[in-house]
């Protein structure tokens, strides 16, 4: 169900990682036709650069959903980028792109 | 496609009520995450309170026409050491948006939060154990929080 864009970019010596994530991100507080939606929101995020942990990132249920980040991390063209999520019900999801 | 989801959630839903009747899952356990994220969330309201005023780029739109989607922008890549950039909302429930812990990447985060109504935004930048702050005020003329 899960599905990660994930694009990035080198430029003069920095990646600026593009990154979409599908996710419906419910904050549990919502009202569909009287009740509550259940909770359903990316909880963690992580970041790899050829396996370094660069990005660690606490997210909570008030980002978009459909979530879009953009980092900038210092590197060249050819290099992996990693990255890896997990929500609130324990679903994970990853990616891994070169850069261009 | 919608029904099949339903059911899907629907059966997650009485796994986890069934474990908690059989005592392997006190509530607490099963809320401990969101009091975490909400004990972060206070940590940097108390921290925002304090922070000096940043001389980093924080991007934000004045009027928001859809309170669904805000897309915000920090860009502190002139700092060095930055080590977290965060996302404070004053008006929600739990203001903290996101936080994101940098280690060797430039202080530079943008993405697109959600907002229930018209509301002060804090952004935080901590570089070098010292917190930083730039507030703007975003308008919001349709909600994103439902209602």
């Amino acid at each position: 169900m899960a599905k990660i864009k994930l694009k990035p970019k080198a430029r003069k010596g920095v990646i600026s990682i593009k990154a979409l994530i599908k996710h419906p991100m419910e904050t549990g507080l919502r009202k569909k036709k009287g009740k509550l939606v259940p909770a359903n929101h990316i909880e963690h995020m992580v970041i790899l650069h050829n396996g370094n942990k660069v990005v660690d990132a606490d997210i909570g249920s008030t980002v978009s959903k459909d979530p879009y980040f953009k980092f900038k991390v210092a590197g060249a063209k050819g290099d992996t980028i990693e990255l890896k999520y997990k929500d609130n019900l324990g679903k994970t999801g990853s990616k891994t792109a070169k850069s261009k | 496609m919608k029904r099949r989801l339903f059911l899907k959630s629907a059966m997650a839903g009485s796994a986890v009520v069934t474990a908690v009747g059989a005592g392997l899952l006190t509530p607490s356990a099963a809320f401990a995450a969101t009091a975490d994220f909400k004990a972060t969330s206070d940590v940097a309201m108390k921290n925002a309170s304090s922070a000096g005023n940043g001389s980093f780029k924080f991007k934000a739109p004045k009027i928001a026409e859809n309170g669904a989607v805000v897309p915000m922008e920090v860009n502190a890549s002139k700092m060095s050491n930055v080590t977290n950039i965060s996302f404070l909302i004053r008006e929600n429930g739990t203001p903290l948006a996101a936080s994101f812990n940098l280690s060797g990447a430039v202080g530079f985060v943008s993405t697109r939060v959600k907002m229930g109504k018209t509301s002060k935004v804090d952004a935080l930048v901590t570089a070098g154990g010292s917190t930083t702050k730039v507030t703007k005020e975003v308008k919001v003329t349709i909600g994103g929080c439902g209602g």
